[in-house]
């Protein structure tokens, strides 16, 4: 199965797991699978319209899946998700 | 009284109350200062301003400072220039410079910045005042530690120019080097401000700092005789800056202090580092963060927070955006010198290339007022240049081998202008 990711603001919710395995086939299916068994946590990655978040950066093996498939962006069962949120900073 | 009513998320527009926070924790998207502009409009006018001494802090009811301001009381007010050498040259009517190469204390816009982020640490009652840099916050966040009585941890990639490392560590800051570039010393930093309780200027500070940009805007419109120009270009990093000149341009007009003028706001980035000038010419609504290969080392951010928001400034304003190559800024940095006297560093000559390079194009008219930010000073970054400039003529003492070298630089004036003789220095000596 795909592994998960999770960064530290979002562990409240995967009761403080830093990697969790979700069985699902594309990017899509993972937010919903993640849903299910960890309730509220798709409208903190997703808008209402279900777009993935603008400060949210979801990485398939380190390559931003905007620059991919988008939600689309089909996985293995080896595949590392990342979830990133955006870093403010710089001037 | 207080004129910021809290901090409110750019994006979904939850509201928060004014802590040391900078992301929403609904959608992470960033915060700002939110400003209760009816009660601002009652009592800050051109008159007003006029009384008031001349730094940042005459703006004070648009910045989102409480009490008293208690760190860079002197700072801000930086010269206007009418750059009437620099106009004839491009073949303009009209061109200024902002020249924040001479702000004080540090000789960069980021003491206008450091202000206001370190006078808000103080009202938050911070002892430690820390950042993630690119060298001129970290020089402006040492120097003005001490006006605040602050102790500093500053955190800058290894390799950083001389200048830039010697002009933080004078003023006792503990100074880390991190071995990477400035995007891995802000994620390192982004760790850090999460464990230690400090005040990091650009990170649980960033909604009171960034405004602090504000203020340049605000002087160039006073300073224009209280109008608006039509055209601005200014450098980016994260793009924070060129959102924030817009932002202070709206709030002039808004609250009447100068006429609506129909301001085109242009980002200039550096080639090797542009991920918001080439977003914006391939039309993507994304970012491909980059690995920075620039001499603007200032600029040198490949993940810029603030990208989105400038590129919609530059549609939104009918600006565009350009890049520079490392040989094109160097003439920049040269062309500003030679023409007007002003040294700034590489960023200053990725402005002056891409304003350049824009009027080239046609992209910025050549008879409507353009003003240029230049945002720090030439003497910090002398490395990027020292192979570009010439060498001193050495002679001996003696008046006879003066005045055959003197014949020699007048013949070669004659024979092919200034330039030739500039560069055939080197093999006079």
């Amino acid at each position: 199965m795909p592994s998960v990711r999770i960064p530290t603001p979002l562990r409240k919710l995967t009761a403080e797991k830093d990697e969790v395995s979700v069985s699902a086939a594309n990017v899509g299916e993972l937010i919903e699978t993640l849903e299910s068994q960890f309730p509220g946590i798709k409208n903190r990655l997703c808008d209402e319209s279900g777009n993935l978040r603008r400060f949210i950066n979801l990485y398939v093996n380190n390559e931003d899946i905007r620059f991919l498939n988008g939600k689309e962006t089909s996985l293995k069962e080896e595949d590392v998700v990342s979830i990133i949120p955006a870093i403010a900073g710089g001037l | 009284m207080s004129f910021v009513k809290g901090l409110k998320c750019k994006e979904c527009g939850e509201e928060y109350p004014k802590e040391p926070l900078h992301v929403c924790e609904t959608c992470f998207g960033p915060l700002e200062a939110a400003y209760n502009y009816d009660e601002i409009k009652k009592v800050l006018t051109r008159d007003e301003i006029e009384k008031r001494e001349r730094s940042i802090w005459r703006y004070k009811e648009l910045l989102p400072v409480d009490a008293a301001p208690a760190v860079g009381r002197s700072v801000g007010y930086t010269p206007l220039i009418k750059a009437d050498n620099l106009a004839r040259t491009l073949g303009v009517k009209e061109i200024y410079v902002k020249n924040d190469g001479v702000c004080y204390p540090t000789l960069s816009f980021k003491d206008r910045v450091v202000s206001v982020a370190l006078s808000k640490a103080k009202e938050f009652g911070f002892r430690t005042a820390a950042c993630a840099s690119t060298g001129n916050l970290a020089n402006a966040v040492a120097a003005l530690s001490i006006e605040g009585g602050l102790e500093s941890f500053i955190f800058i990639p290894y390799n950083l120019e001389q200048a830039k490392i010697i002009g933080t560590t004078i003023y006792g800051a503990n100074l880390i080097g991190v071995k990477g570039a400035y995007d891995d010393v802000n994620r390192l930093c982004s760790e850090v401000a999460g464990k230690y309780g400090w005040g990091f200027v650009n990170i649980n500070l960033r909604p009171y700092y960034s405004e602090g940009s504000k203020s340049l805007a605000f002087e160039m419109m006073e300073q224009l005789g209280w109008r608006a120009p039509k055209h601005v270009v200014v450098p980016m990093a994260s793009g924070s800056l060129l959102t924030k000149v817009w932002k202070a341009i709206k709030e002039f007009e808004m609250l009447g202090i100068v006429p609506e003028n129909g301001t085109s706001i242009y980002g200039a980035q550096a080639t090797g580092c542009s991920p918001i000038t080439t977003a914006l010419k391939n039309k993507w609504e994304i970012f491909k963060p980059v690995k920075p290969d620039t001499i603007a080392k200032s600029l040198a951010i490949g993940t810029p927070a603030d990208g989105f928001y400038a590129m919609n400034v530059m549609k939104e304003s009918g600006g565009w955006g350009e890049d520079a190559s490392d040989p094109e800024i160097i003439a920049g940095i040269k062309l500003l010198a030679e023409t007007e006297g002003i040294f700034t560093e590489t960023a200053g000559g990725v402005t002056m290339a891409v304003t350049k390079k824009l009027i080239e194009q046609g992209a910025i008219p050549k008879n409507e007022t353009i003003v240029m930010c230049i945002t720090g000073n030439g003497l910090k970054t002398q490395e990027a240049i020292a192979d570009s400039v010439a060498q001193p003529h050495i002679i001996e003492a003696h008046l006879e081998d003066f005045e055959e070298l003197y014949s020699k630089i007048k013949n070669q004036e004659e024979k092919g202008g200034t330039q030739d003789a500039v560069s055939s220095h080197t093999h006079t000596a």
